[in-house]
């Protein structure tokens, strides 16, 4: 978490010297968005607090975990595919999900699907660009996801 | 008449914003009194959601000021409108690269996306250039990936940017090549 820290500082820094109005500005643009996304979050923390509460740590790393990767593997692309969820929401859901244990392959084939393939939005999609289309485009994007989660499970040494 | 049908529904989409909000405000401050009786009587199980929300927060808090500070400076320093002028004049390889570039200023959903691809189509852009940007603009938003990598790590980030990046554009191009040769149209949508 720390280069993350870094790579803030320096950025900021290069920006304050390369043009100082500019900076300000960004500022301006990250407290809106802070303010805009804040009920959402907190809403998201409520939820997750209760939800993880009523659901003990070693029943999530036996379902999400590593004892069935592979149906929670599906699991968390099927979802991913299915509901709508901002990614400034599901992201920080997600770094949460890896303290208590869930796999990053898992996680990772959640958040590609809940990007790329869009379930609900296909009418809308449908409309633009037919319905062969729309199927294509969906099937070909839960595949990638698949390829993607199981290329992080190994680098992670989840799979082998 | 299709005026006063728009205000309608602009009517009830206000009305249901308010109950939503109204049920979130609800919900929350529920959340806020049960957590503050369990601590007077001491109530494990509401002492222990505090504990659970608590420690979330401070992770989360952690993180988010530098993100969004991160997206601010990307937004300011990057003009969409630099990358918008490149896009469909450029072809070949560099077409591809502008459509992702493009594809990583963009703010929304895939709801967003499907619009602007229509108005690339009908300003000449060729259909694999097109399917590139759309399946960019869901896995490298360079707010999105910022905010990717806060959480869950470089590494992670990285690994899904180069295994799924190329897949994208292979497919991309396989299945725009495939329909020009349908003479396939995108649609102007409703």
């Amino acid at each position: 978490m720390n280069y993350l820290y870094i790579v803030t500082g320096i950025a900021v820094i290069v920006s304050v010297i390369a043009n100082r109005e500019k900076t300000r500005k960004a500022f301006e643009i990250a407290r809106e968005r802070v303010v805009k996304i804040a009920p959402a979050f907190v809403a998201m923390l409520v939820l997750v607090s209760v939800v993880l509460f009523l659901v003990p740590d070693e029943a999530i790393s036996c379902y999400l975990g590593a004892d069935s990767s592979f149906q929670a593997l599906l699991l968390a692309s099927l979802i991913g595919s299915i509901i709508l969820m901002p990614g400034f929401i599901a992201f920080p859901l997600c770094g949460i999900l890896l303290t208590k244990g869930v796999l990053y392959m898992v996680l990772s084939a959640f958040t590609t699907t809940l990007m790329t393939v869009g379930i609900l939005t296909s009418p809308i999609e449908k409309e633009y660009f037919g319905a062969r289309v729309t199927i294509i485009r969906n099937a070909t994007c839960f595949a990638i996801a698949i390829v993607v989660a199981l290329i992080t499970g190994i680098a992670f040494g989840e799979l082998f | 008449m299709k005026k006063n049908r728009g205000k309608n529904s602009q009517g009830e989409r206000d009305t249901k914003k308010k109950w939503s909000k109204i049920i979130k405000i609800a919900g929350i401050s529920g959340y806020a009194v049960f957590l503050i009786v369990s601590w007077m009587v001491g109530f494990e199980p509401g002492k222990e959601i505090s504990y659970n929300f608590g420690s979330f927060s401070l992770d989360m808090l952690k993180v988010l000021p530098c993100a969004f500070i991160l997206i601010g400076l990307f937004e300011v320093w990057v003009k969409k409108e630099m990358v918008e002028r490149h896009f469909g004049e450029e072809s070949g390889v560099k077409g591809y690269l502008w459509g992702i570039l493009l594809a990583g200023t963009v703010v929304g959903g895939l709801y967003v996306v499907f619009p602007v691809a229509y108005s690339l189509y009908s300003k000449g852009a060729k259909l694999s250039v097109i399917f590139t940007y759309m399946g960019a603009t869901a896995i490298c938003r360079i707010p999105m990936t910022i905010f990717e990598a806060s959480y869950m790590g470089l590494k992670f980030t990285i690994i899904r940017l180069c295994v799924s990046l190329p897949l994208v554009i292979v497919t991309s191009v396989l299945l725009g090549n495939y329909l020009t040769k349908r003479n396939y149209e995108i649609m102007k949508g409703k």
